[in-house]
């Protein structure tokens, strides 16, 4: 996924404040989602026409929307099906990245010359048309989003992890590698990968972010996740309708989802300026 | 080498792109599921029906040849008729852009200011406090999807305020202000901090390169240094970088218009998604895509022939 950004500046002190910060942000995330049964206190599916729309109060910490159903209930387990769509989601990029860069880095030539056109070519499309335009192709659902991504987001990775392939390409311990005559797939396994991949694993966080929210826009605009799923995106489409009387529907998913973000985002600062200092 | 052997060998550049554009919108309508005949009239007709489609429009030809053809149509300009509007697409592209580059542009604007003022103050406060609010706000606004803000926005000063409409596109220059303005704004604090990211850390470079060490031993004060040196020196990766966004401002108004029912491109791709209207998904994504290059290259040139240290 294409991500435009500057370089932070930010010092060694302030590093594991920013990496605790996110980190605890996303474990808390995280064990919401495994607890979400035990924590939410109503299923976040059943229907009760007895309590439409009732506004926030000690009964219904977030409300209920045009179902009966608990907000805050619905919430908690849209944690569990967000974080599935940023964690899987990222899967297929990441490895498909990941070795086109390595490959394409360390060979060079015509192969790499190729994939560099291919990554072009993508980059070329608007990241967002171009999945909508293939989960139109391929019908509605998380799958096709999934799909979308494997063919559309692994550019990023692939030109992080070569640009740091062609420095580390030159380097003596790699000649060195070279003539003790270690095979090249071990040389590219054993001393390449190691070395490239730290920046990668810091725009995974950012990746990830990225992929809830347009995995949540898909949901909105009813082409992710399906209702009555408790997805932050779909519920946030569900209280669209009822935004001038009943705030709370579309207010917390969203709050959530911007949480969690931050969450990720700025683990991969902390974790930026952690690798930064340490070169 | 001359601007003009310059234009020329980055022109011939987006040749391979163009061409590589093509085969994946065209594969796209392709390797849909279904019946491209289907397609063309919809799911309720005749087979005979089909099979007559599939000789015109050449579906029964091999792929290749069903790909020459397209590009033949591309050529004079057919993308191809919507059934959902039973115009041509191309006609039906036109008809929806005005709102869309009026939103684009406003966004923009709305954008540099806010920016100049937050990365100045960003990098001059570089590990102070203002610098950390700004870089945290920053990334709350990059994060907060933009549907979400949207709809919150029009709830308060659409619903509650009053003060501006919720949707639509209106008419006359200074009711596209009024109307367009929750959206573009909406855009805007998408796009703010991603510039602000940048110009902090050109303006930071600038501020510890040799020329900058030259000025403040001739004893110049700070701030015309800031202002006559480093400010100058930094816009230009900004701009560039503003050219690179434009391509994304035209993918993230897909959902800002939907939200704000803008009858704009996005809206219109959106529409057609759901109402599986293959031929527009197909021209809509083609028509952003030649956006995204066109700009692109523009970038380059421009920046070119401001700045004769860059090599296209």
């Amino acid at each position: 996924m294409e991500q435009v950004t500057g370089q932070g500046q930010a010092s060694f002190a302030r590093a594991p404040g920013l990496l605790l910060l996110g980190g605890a942000i996303v474990l808390a995330y995280i064990l919401l989602a495994i607890l979400a049964g035990s924590v939410s206190g109503y299923d976040p599916d059943i229907i009760d026409l007895n309590q439409l729309l009732q506004p926030p109060s000690a009964l219904h910490w977030f409300g209920t929307d045009h179902l009966g159903r608990d907000v805050f209930s619905r919430v908690i387990h849209g944690a569990r099906i967000d974080l599935y769509i940023g964690f899987a989601g990222v899967i297929a990029p990441l490895l498909i990245g990941t070795l086109v860069g390595l490959v394409s880095g360390f060979f060079g030539g015509p192969l790499d010359a190729l994939m560099m056109r291919l990554v072009d070519l993508t980059v070329a499309f608007p990241f967002f048309v171009l999945v909508l335009a293939i989960v139109a192709a391929l019908g509605p659902g998380v799958e096709s989003y999934f799909i979308a991504l494997a063919c559309v987001g692994w550019v990023t990775y692939a030109r992080i992890i070569r640009a740091e392939v062609l420095v580390i390409r030159s380097r003596d311990y790699i000649a060195a590698a070279r003539t003790l005559g270690l095979h090249p797939l071990y040389i590219l396994i054993r001393h390449v990968l190691p070395n490239a991949i730290s920046p990668v694993a810091v725009y995974v966080m950012t990746d990830i972010a990225l992929i809830i929210v347009f995995g949540a826009s898909l949901g909105f605009l009813g082409m992710g996740s399906q209702p009555p799923t408790a997805e932050w995106g779909v519920m946030i489409a569900d209280g669209q309708t009822y935004i001038s009387s009943a705030w709370w529907i579309c207010f917390f998913p969203g709050v959530a989802i911007v949480l969690l973000g931050l969450g990720f985002s700025f683990l991969g600062d902390g974790l930026a300026s952690l690798l930064r200092a340490g070169r | 080498m001359g601007l003009f052997q310059l234009l020329i060998r980055r022109c011939l550049q987006l040749v391979p792109i163009l061409i590589g554009i093509s085969i994946v919108v065209f594969a796209l309508v392709r390797l849909t599921p279904g019946d491209p005949a289907r397609l063309l009239v919809g799911p309720r007709v005749a087979e005979e029906v089909l099979v007559e489609i599939r000789q015109r429009y050449g579906l029964d030809q091999p792929l290749p040849i069903q790909y020459a053809r397209y590009v033949g149509q591309l050529i004079i300009g057919d993308l191809g008729h919507s059934f959902r509007y039973k115009i041509p697409v191309s006609q039906l592209i036109f008809n929806h852009l005005p709102p869309t580059l009026f939103l684009v542009c406003y966004a923009i604007v709305l954008t540099l200011i806010p920016t100049l003022i937050l990365a100045t103050v960003a990098a001059r406060r570089q590990g102070q406090w203002p610098d950390h609010v700004i870089r945290v706000i920053g990334v709350a606004g990059m994060t907060m999807p933009v549907f979400w803000l949207g709809i919150m926005m029009s709830r308060l000063f659409g619903v509650s305020l009053g003060w501006f409409p919720v949707s639509g596109y209106g008419e006359g220059f200074v009711d596209h202000l009024h109307h367009l303005f929750l959206p573009a704004v909406s855009t805007a604090i998408w796009v703010t901090p991603i510039l602000v990211r940048n110009l902090r850390s050109a303006l930071l470079e600038e501020m510890d390169s040799d020329y900058v060490l030259a000025a403040r031993s001739k004893g110049l004060p700070e701030g015309y240094i800031f202002r006559r040196h480093i400010l100058g020196n930094s816009l230009l990766p900004t701009l560039h970088l503003l050219g690179v966004l434009v391509a994304y401002l035209l993918g993230g108004t897909v959902i800002v218009e939907t939200v704000y029912a803008v009858p704009g491109l996005g809206q219109l791709m959106i529409n057609s998604v759901l109402a599986r209207d293959y031929f527009v998904i197909q021209g809509l994504t083609l028509y952003f895509a030649l956006a995204t290059v066109l700009v692109t290259f523009a970038v380059d040139v421009a920046t070119a022939a401001i700045d004769p240290r860059v090599k296209l």
